[in-house]
C-alpha cells in the first residue's frame, strides 16, 4: 500500500504497558503506519489517530491509570482529543481515559474479584463513530477480555447514547453490560476488551479488526482531508 | 506536618473486597453486619501550618489520590 493511504496511528507506551507491541502490529496489518510514541513525548508526532494500549500502567498504582493520566503524553493526548483527534483506548488505556476525564465513568474491581481472562461476545450498539464503522448495528464480536479492574461504573447522567459496546454476558459486574463507551463528541472510545488481540482467525477471532479497521479507515479519510 | 488520608468506596457502590472480607469474619464466628475495605496514604509535608496542609492534602485527594466518582475521602492532620 503506498505509505499516503497509510495513516499515521500512534500507540502510547506507558511504563507498564503490555499490549503496545500487539496494537502496533495490528494496525499495520490492518493498512496503518504505526508509530510508537513514548510517555515522556510532550508533543504527538504528526499523528491521525492515538491508540492508548492495554497493560499496568506505573503499576496501577493507586488506581488504574490515575498516575498515567498525569504523563506528559496523556496530557499531549488530551490536547489531541480536545481538537478533535481520534482517540481509541482498550482495557488500560479505557481506565486511563477515564482518569484522565476524557470519557465518562470509572473501572473498578470485577464483581468476582477475579482476574478474568477469555473470550467474550460483545454487541455493537452504534456503527456511525470513526470506531465501529466496519460493523453493522447489533452485530456480534467476540473478542478476548483479560482485567481485574473492568467493571464499569456509570456517572449518573451518562447519556445511553455513549454506550458503543455491550457484553453478551457480563463478565465483571459493568453496569447495564457496558464494555464500551465514547465521549459526546464521539472521536475518544474506550472498551475493555482486546480489539488487537483479535486481528487474526489463527488466534481464535478477527472481530477485532473490525474496530481496528475502521479507526485506520477514519484516521486515513482525515489524513487525506488534511492534505 | 504528618496527615493521614481516608479514601473509603462511596455509598451505593458495590464493594466486593468488604463483602469478601466480612464474609471471611462471619465464617470465623464475628458478628459483622458489613464490611467495607479502602485505603490509608499517609503523608509527611513541609508545612508547619495544620490549616495550610489540611488544604493541600484537600487538592491532592480532588487532583489524583481520590477518584470522586467513586470515592470518598477524609482527611485527617496529626501535627
Amino acid at each position: 500500500m503506498p505509505k499516503l493511504q497509510r495513516p499515521r496511528i500512534g500507540v502510547v507506551t506507558y511504563p507498564g504497558s503490555q499490549d503496545d507491541r500487539d496494537a502496533l502490529w495490528a494496525l499495520t496489518a490492518l493498512g496503518a503506519h504505526a508509530v510508537p510514541v513514548w510517555h515522556e513525548e510532550q508533543e504527538l508526532p504528526g499523528l491521525d489517530a492515538v491508540v492508548l494500549p492495554g497493560g499496568f500502567s506505573y503499576g496501577d498504582y493507586l488506581r488504574c491509570g490515575a498516575i498515567a493520566r498525569f504523563s506528559p503524553a496523556t496530557a499531549a493526548v488530551c490536547d489531541f482529543a480536545a481538537a478533535g483527534g481520534l482517540v481509541l483506548g482498550t482495557c488500560n488505556g479505557f481506565q486511563i481515559l477515564c482518569e484522565a476525564g476524557l470519557l465518562p465513568g470509572a473501572l473498578v474491581r470485577n464483581e468476582s474479584l477475579r482476574f478474568v481472562c477469555r473470550d467474550v461476545w460483545l454487541r455493537v450498539e452504534r456503527n456511525d463513530l470513526p470506531f465501529t464503522s466496519r460493523c453493522a448495528a447489533g452485530q456480534n464480536l467476540l473478542i478476548p477480555i483479560k482485567h481485574g479492574d473492568g467493571r464499569y461504573l456509570a456517572p449518573p447522567d451518562l447519556d445511553p447514547s455513549q454506550v458503543v459496546l455491550r457484553y453478551l454476558h457480563n463478565p465483571n459486574g459493568s453496569v447495564d453490560g457496558i464494555a464500551g463507551v465514547c465521549n459526546e463528541a464521539g472521536n475518544v472510545m474506550g472498551l475493555m476488551p482486546h480489539p488487537e488481540h483479535a486481528v487474526d482467525p489463527l488466534l481464535g477471532s478477527d472481530h477485532g479488526g473490525l474496530l481496528i479497521a475502521s479507526l485506520v479507515d477514519a484516521a486515513r479519510s482525515r489524513a487525506l482531508a488534511a492534505a | 506536618m504528618k496527615v493521614t488520608v481516608l479514601v473509603r468506596p462511596k455509598g451505593g457502590i458495590l464493594d466486593p473486597q468488604g463483602e469478601a472480607v466480612g464474609s471471611a469474619l462471619a465464617h470465623l464466628g464475628f458478628d459483622v453486619k458489613d464490611a467495607r475495605v479502602g485505603k490509608v496514604i499517609d503523608l509527611e509535608l513541609e508545612s508547619a501550618d495544620a490549616a495550610a496542609a489540611k488544604a493541600e492534602v484537600e487538592r491532592m485527594c480532588e487532583r489524583l489520590l481520590a477518584n470522586p466518582l467513586i470515592e470518598s475521602y477524609e482527611v485527617e492532620v496529626h501535627g
